[in-house]
């Protein structure tokens, strides 16, 4: 893993390698770097498979951590490459055309995260959530509860006790 | 040999680039919907056909029946109270959300588990996969009018559920293996009972490979149906039993080997033919290396010890800044869990990465293309796709 940073590291301009475990690593890239060393893992060092892409939404920081963790057949090795994008008007380039099945990946980050990937296939189109008008659910500032609160009426009938007044109302309701 | 249908993707007429001009109005098309109420659909999910005859021209799956938000859910919970949640990503699996989650959970807080729940945990996960193939064969045969063998898997599953029922306590969401350990020890005479299970097992699956794999029918129907070309394996995230049917050999119990898998001997199952009829072979041959495995792992266990490290108190249990990925091999494919935490309490990111995702979405839509409808479903479950692992 340190060998491959070595070779990467200058070229595209690598962030510090966060060594998980011995098969299992984190790089920080910058945008402009990100495709290039994607087709470079991808066709050149054997990191053929994309595990996995998706989002982690930094609130405090207003910035949105994407993740691409790829992994290389042969040695057993992953590679997460990590990207930091701003949360205001999220956009990022789309990798569809390397791995055709990032077009999911992308479809459900804008429905859940609201960032954008132009020219990736159906990226609007409804992918879970039919008709959402709201925030990205997945964006951290959407609060489920009060969501819950403002869509759901409460259910009739339901009412709570203290245990304590509930059980000697329950035991002894002559109140001795 | 079987004769393989003859190429059908000149009608109707496609574009250079493979695609159909679709205009549903000339009366050519119609566009129906497979699922969610349909015997041929696994579970919660549908397929948008557009068929010209009886031949599909495009698909799309549509998701979302099932959506509770797991992730979603768990960044409000501590530690402790997300476990509850993860098993619920995959009814007939659940034991490996469990594991990821607890061993995600370890690496990063840095806990050491016990020796002996290592091999409670690979037993565990054993059981969990035979329990998943059992669905599986009877959903397969199933799409293709054998109605008798879901039958017969059903029962054969109902047993190893009595199995879980005595180990975990309950049948389906076992909640066995918990961050640090597992909740208890084998009880007496379980492998004998168990043994006996593992042997009517092998029985019903003689059966099965007579009705269902020597069947002319089941041979007609799934020899050549539902290619995958092993180049697209990458670039479509294809993994485990569907990577195997084609010849591939990943497997993630060899390729890295996690809980006690290093020490016990097997090879992984692989087929030549990629289509429906090997897809279903390899699951087979894959049933019958769990009962071996489970064997192997019951002769191996050392006698109990403990099974629990000692973990922070759970109610204030904070785990530091850090991020990782935990791995296994399901009975559909690379199976695991990001996790991402920040310091405090609740985990900041987990993001599950299940085989059906990337199986039942883009790589189902590509298949489906020129198939007969009548094998639509037959198709579909040969990928063994399990939705809520896609909209979690």
């Amino acid at each position: 893993m340190r060998a491959l940073y070595d070779r990467l590291k200058d070229r595209f301009q690598l962030g510090e390698l966060t060594r998980q475990r011995p098969d299992l690593g984190f790089v920080t890239v910058g945008r402009d770097h990100l495709r290039a060393l994607l087709v470079e893992l991808k066709d050149v060092e054997g990191f053929t498979h994309l595990v996995l892409f998706t989002a982690v939404d930094w609130l405090e920081d207003g910035q949105f951590q994407l993740t691409y963790l790829l992994n290389n057949r042969a040695t057993a090795q992953d590679l997460g490459v990590r990207l930091m994008i701003p949360r205001e008007g999220a956009s990022m380039d789309t990798i569809h055309d390397l791995w055709p099945t990032a077009e999911t990946y992308q479809r459900e980050l804008y429905e859940m995260f609201g960032i954008d990937f132009p020219g990736s296939p159906r990226v609007d189109e409804d992918f879970i959530l039919e008709g959402w008008t709201d925030l990205p659910p997945n964006r951290r500032d959407f609060d489920t509860k009060e969501y819950s609160e403002a869509t759901f009426a409460e259910r009739a009938g339901r009412e709570s006790h203290d245990p304590r007044d509930h059980m000697k109302q329950k035991l002894y309701p002559d109140g001795e | 040999m079987f004769k393989i249908e003859p190429d059908r993707s000149q009608y109707p007429a496609h574009n250079p680039d493979g695609s159909c001009d679709i205009d549903l109005s000339s009366g050519k098309y119609v566009k129906i919907w497979h699922g969610p109420n349909h015997p041929g659909i696994t579970g919660n999910m549908s397929l948008e056909l557009t068929i010209c005859g009886d031949e599909v021209v495009e698909g799309r799956t549509r998701v979302g029946y099932l959506h509770r938000g797991f992730e979603k859910l768990m960044e409000r919970r501590t530690f402790i109270q997300v476990f509850p949640i993860v098993c619920r990503v995959c009814v007939p699996e659940p034991d490996l959300n469990e594991y990821c989650y607890a061993a995600a959970i370890e690496e990063l807080a840095g806990i050491e588990v016990p020796d002996y729940a290592n091999w409670m945990r690979t037993l565990i996960l054993e059981m969990g996969r035979f329990n998943s193939y059992m669905m599986y064969l009877g959903g397969q045969s199933g799409s293709l009018g054998m109605g008798v063998i879901g039958q017969w898997t059903t029962y054969v599953r109902d047993l190893m559920l009595d199995r879980f029922e005595e180990l975990t306590g309950a049948r389906v969401y076992h909640m066995f293996i918990l961050p640090g350990g597992v909740r208890d020890v084998l009880p007496d005479g379980f492998a004998a009972r168990m043994e006996e299970t593992l042997k009517t097992a092998e029985r019903y699956l003689d059966d099965v490979d007579k009705v269902m794999f020597q069947n002319a029918v089941f041979n007609k129907r799934t020899r050549g149906v539902g290619y995958i070309d092993p180049a697209l394996f990458d670039s479509y995230g294809v993994t485990g039993p569907t990577a195997r049917a084609g010849g591939a050999t990943t497997d993630v119990r060899r390729d890295a080997p996690y809980l006690k898998y290093d020490e016990l001997d097997f090879e992984p199952v692989t087929g030549t033919d990629s289509d429906i009829w090997a897809r279903a072979d390899v699951r087979r041959r894959d049933t019958r290396l769990s009962i071996d495995l489970i064997r192997q792992i019951l002769v191996k266990m050392q006698k109990p010890g403990e099974y629990f490290a000692k973990i922070p108190n759970v109610l204030h249990w904070k785990i530091p800044y850090g991020e990782t990925y935990i791995r296994g091999e399901s009975s559909r494919g690379e199976y695991g869990y990001y996790l991402v935490t920040d310091g405090t309490g609740y985990p900041r990111r987990i993001n599950v990465r299940g085989p059906s995702y990337t199986h039942a979405m883009a790589l189902l839509e590509r298949l489906i293309v020129n198939t007969n409808i009548s094998d639509v479903g037959a198709l579909m479950v040969s990928l063994h796709t399990y939705p809520p692992e896609i909209e979690r």
